[in-house]
């Protein structure tokens, strides 16, 4: 079993799964079983500034997405910063940092986009002994028309400027949590970077609404008689959230600042794949608050035997191992030819290749091998698309095989070895 | 006279009430655990929905297996009864009685890759259920044709007809000699897949689209002839399925305690008290098919104590799939192969015993199963339905159809058991009726115009 030992701006922690700032890390009580159940860090819930207590909604808060088992894909929520006062926090966090000297205690903020407001807090959460600070810059609800939080995160240059004043007024490790909200995330990202963060975390939720409750005609979950859009997260968020990672992780501009991943994280496999793409560590909150914290435990023994089989001695191996795998469209090989293909011992003739093909892509795939029932793929027809593969319901039994060295039936002409994109191809009148 | 043999030469000396009310409760409700709404859709979600499934393709009745799936899946239970019932008027009984496991549930795609079908006779019941529950209606009539059918028997294939003839605008009159329709579904089917008076409640559902009238117990051939029906309507179509029972031609086969099967699952199905219904100590069965199933495991759930299904040739041949021979084995039925009956041991005009040969197995010996009860499901044939006046063209001694079930006599289609070539299933009977409706209403609206 590889040691899972994790390093993130300094911070020491036994692993690479952190709990994102959410109701999971609100108060000592679930942070003391987080830490016991095995999890290396915290990022507390976001912390406001003192003055009245945050109203939070006494109807539903959170809407899901469910497959048809019940399964739950996606969940959306309407919850605000922390609603418990703000000196209860500062001190559960100090004794919390305390009798868990070896995890990861950082301290998530928000408060008004004022210096002063910023400098208060700072000064209060240095005298936690906390590891570091979240700019929540994300939530997009509720904060957000207050002017805060996705408020600031939307605007480049309100993120330099917040992150620039807490490296000025405190000593305190830097993270800015990004909004997928926005159009390219680099343009925060950079910003951050302009402002010297120590590292980014992303992604948190993402604006929507659930459903429609279409007997009582109203948009569902609401508050009473009516709802309002909420953040959307859990596993149906994973691949945005693995796109913009990607994106920071190779943005030249972004200098290689280390990232914090969120977004959809349920297991080791998906763990995995944020770290390949660029993350330092990752954090997690629907699939906490799905499961329990007791899922950190699979978490770790996987991700330990896949670093083993792997041949990896530690997480900082896994860590950008995929990034240059990531390109954009016109850098693609245009020559690389691929043919689907049915491995007739495990096809069980369901036909939904057939169908698909048929109906929506390129009529490449027959229905009668010798004169029963059977999938074929035609060669001469087959563009490699890849769609046969993602709708046969058995692993493994559509392959796409590499073409080298032959006439692609397609063409009638002969595969090249040679690279050339699209920048480099004759029917580019721009190239 | 030794006691036990004057016991057994009267009939009522059987022991009666072997079992308390809740024993015979629990043996004749429903053997199948409907689904609930969670789990229908849990199933439906498994479904591959296949291009050109094969469950459909082998359905008798052609039901839109995927389609209706896919609806149940999307909580859109009654569309999937819809769906079903527009092919299978008895999709109902159906998803209770249909052997699956030789039709749709055989074909499906996942037997080949997990071995678990889909439970597609299950999510059948499921949406009919829901339908009924719901009070659904999903068939309504055309403008009245003026034409008039008649219909000899109320079974599925009688039915069927019937109803697919009202939806067409056409008037319907069904001659039916028992006293309840539904033929073999409310006389035949083992209890426990009818359970709850279901062939009762799934005829008034049929019937409730109207222009059909029954006539019971009129008994085309004695009550009114034959003759008369052609006279009086447009067409006539015959559903009467199989009337007689096939005999052993064993001397004895008269003695008290040798039965038909069909007979006393008959008196079974309409009984009150099964307490009341005789029930030997050893009984034997003899035959291989759904029926020697049927008797076999009921009359064990009325508490017999040895029952023993003798069947001439092996197992591979029996009519009875693997399913249900499995079904006979775990309720303690034993079964017997190669094992053709040469006599009946009979002491005071009852039955005591039954001597069997190795059949057409190499061994030819013969011995001696003792029974104080003798149950025959060897088959069914076809009852003459009139003398002398009308004679139909026969293939196997039944009635000879074309593909749209007309018979050789013009006028006159037929279909169900009574006609060749079926499968004796519940759903081809539905489908017979069906095509043959079909087809009368071409030839109607023909001889019109
Ligand atoms: C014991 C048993 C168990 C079975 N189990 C199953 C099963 O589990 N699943 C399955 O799919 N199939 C099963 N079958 C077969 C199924 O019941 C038949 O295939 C189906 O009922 C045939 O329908 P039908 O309309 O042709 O005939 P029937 O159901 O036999 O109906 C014929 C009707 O015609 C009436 N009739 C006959 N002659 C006259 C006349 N001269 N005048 C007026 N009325 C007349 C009869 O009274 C009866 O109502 C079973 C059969 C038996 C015997
Ligand atoms: C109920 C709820 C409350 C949240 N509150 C906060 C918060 O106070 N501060 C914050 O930065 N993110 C908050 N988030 C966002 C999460 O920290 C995280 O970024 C997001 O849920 C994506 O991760 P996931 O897919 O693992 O849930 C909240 C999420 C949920 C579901």
């Amino acid at each position: 079993m590889i040691d899972l030992k994790s390093t993130f701006i300094g911070i020491q922690t036994p692993n690479p799964f952190w709990l994102a700032s959410a109701p999971p890390t609100d108060k000592a009580y679930n942070v003391n079983r987080a830490f016991e159940a095995g999890w290396g860090g915290v990022m507390w819930k976001t912390l406001g500034e003192a003055g009245p207590a945050i109203v939070n909604v006494s109807g539903p808060r959170y809407g899901a997405w469910h497959g048809k088992d019940r399964s739950l894909m996606g969940l959306n929520n309407i919850e605000l910063i922390t609603d418990r006062d703000l000196e209860i926090n500062l001190t559960e966090i100090i004794q919390v940092k305390k009798d868990w000297p070896d995890r990861g205690v950082v301290v998530s903020l928000m408060v008004p986009c004022e210096e002063q407001a910023w400098k208060d807090i700072l000064m209060r959460v240095e005298d936690t002994g906390a590891d570091g600070i979240e700019l929540n810059f994300g939530c997009p609800h509720g904060m957000s028309e207050r002017g805060m939080g996705a408020a600031v995160g939307q605007v480049p240059e309100y993120v330099e400027m917040v992150t620039s004043w807490c490296k000025q007024h405190s000593d305190l490790a830097t993270i800015v949590k990004l909004t997928p909200n926005i159009t390219d995330v680099r343009n925060s990202a950079r910003a951050a970077v302009r402002g010297g963060a120590d590292a980014v975390s992303l992604i948190n939720t993402i604006n929507s609404i659930m459903g429609v409750d279409l007997d009582q005609m109203k948009m569902s979950p609401s508050v009473g008689a009516q709802g309002a859009h909420g953040g959307y997260c859990g596993p149906a968020v994973k691949p945005i959230a693995l796109h913009m990672l990607s994106e920071i992780a190779r943005d030249a501009q972004c200098k290689g600042i280390p990232i914090s991943g969120i977004g959809g994280v349920t297991d080791w496999h998906d763990a995995a794949e944020f770290m390949a793409l660029g993350a330092t560590n990752v954090q997690v909150c629907t699939a906490v608050m799905t499961y329990g914290f007791r899922i950190v435990d699979d978490m770790i023994d996987g991700l330990s035997r896949y670093l083993a089989d792997q041949g990896m001695s530690s997480v900082d191996q896994l860590i950008g191992a995929a990034v240059p795998s990531v390109t954009d469209w016109n850098q693609l090989d245009l020559n690389y030819v691929v043919k689907a293909q049915i491995d007739q011992n495990s096809c069980i003739k369901c036909g939904r290749c057939h169908i698909v093909c048929e109906d929506t892509s390129h009529q490449a795939i027959s229905t009668e091998i010798n004169g029963e029932r059977g999938f074929e793929v035609k060669d001469e027809e087959c563009v490699g698309c890849n769609l046969c593969v993602n709708v046969c319901p058995v692993e493994n039994c559509i392959t796409l095989r590499e073409l080298h060295d032959e006439v692609d039936p397609r063409t009638g002409e002969m595969v090249s070895a040679e690279y050339r994109n699209w920048t480099q191809h004759p029917n580019n009148s721009m190239a | 006279m030794t006691e036990s043999t004057m016991h057994r030469s009267d009939q009522s000396a059987y022991a009666e009430h072997l079992l308390n009310e809740a024993e015979y409760q629990q043996n004749f409700s429903d053997i199948h655990t409907p689904f609930s709404a969670h789990s229908a859709v849990v199933e439906a979600d498994r479904c591959y929905y296949c291009f050109d499934a094969p469950c459909q393709k082998i359905c008798p009745t052609g039901i839109d297996v995927p389609g209706f799936i896919r609806m149940i899946s999307q909580n859109n239970d009654i569309g999937a009864a819809g769906k079903i019932l527009s092919e299978n008027i008895m999709g109902g009984t159906c998803a209770r009685a249909c052997p699956v496991e030789t039709l749709c549930e055989l074909e499906c795609v996942r037997n080949t890759q997990d071995d678990s079908p889909i439970q597609i006779g299950l999510l059948q019941r499921f949406a009919t259920d829901q339908a009924s529950a719901s009070g659904a209606e999903f068939f309504t009539r055309e403008a009245a044709s003026g034409h008039r059918v008649a219909i000899i028997g109320a079974g599925p294939a009688g039915l069927s007809c019937a109803h697919r003839l009202a939806t067409l605008g056409h008037e319907v009159v069904i001659y039916e000699s028992q006293e309840k329709a539904g033929g073999l579904n409310e006389y035949g089917l083992a209890a426990y897949k009818m359970a709850g008076g279901y062939a009762q409640q799934e005829v008034a559902a049929i019937l409730s689209i109207g222009g059909i009238s029954i006539k019971h117990g009129m008994k085309v051939g004695e009550n009114i002839s034959f003759a008369e029906l052609q006279t009086n309507y447009d067409a006539v179509f015959m559903g009467v399925g199989l009337g007689a029972s096939k005999a052993l031609q064993l001397e004895g086969e008269q003695a008290s305690g040798v039965m038909n099967a069909v007979d006393y699952i008959h008196r079974l199905r309409q009984i009150e008290d099964l307490g009341q219904l005789p029930v030997g100590q050893n009984v034997v069965v003899i035959g291989g098919g759904m029926t020697a199933i049927d008797i076999a495991i009921q009359i064990k759930r009325l508490g017999a104590a040895n029952v023993t299904m003798a069947y001439r040739r092996s197992q591979q041949d029996m009519n009875a799939s693997m399913e249900e021979q499995e079904f006979a084995l775990s309720e303690g039925v034993r079964i017997v192969h190669w094992a053709q009956p040469v006599g009946l041991r009979i002491e005071q005009q009852m039955i005591t015993g039954v001597e069997f040969s190795n059949g057409q197995g190499p061994d030819t010996d013969t011995y001696t199963l003792p029974a104080d009860m003798l149950f025959k499901a060897i088959g069914q044939s076809l009852a003459s339905i009139e003398s002398g006046t009308i004679e139909f063209a026969k293939a196997n001694g039944r009635i000879d159809v074309d593909a749209q079930r007309r018979t050789s006599q013009p006028g006159i289609w037929a279909g169900g058991d009574c006609v060749a070539g079926g499968d004796d299933l519940a759903v081809s009977a539905v489908q017979d009726g069906k095509l043959a409706a079909i087809s009368i209403h071409h030839t109607l609206i023909q001889n019109q115009a």
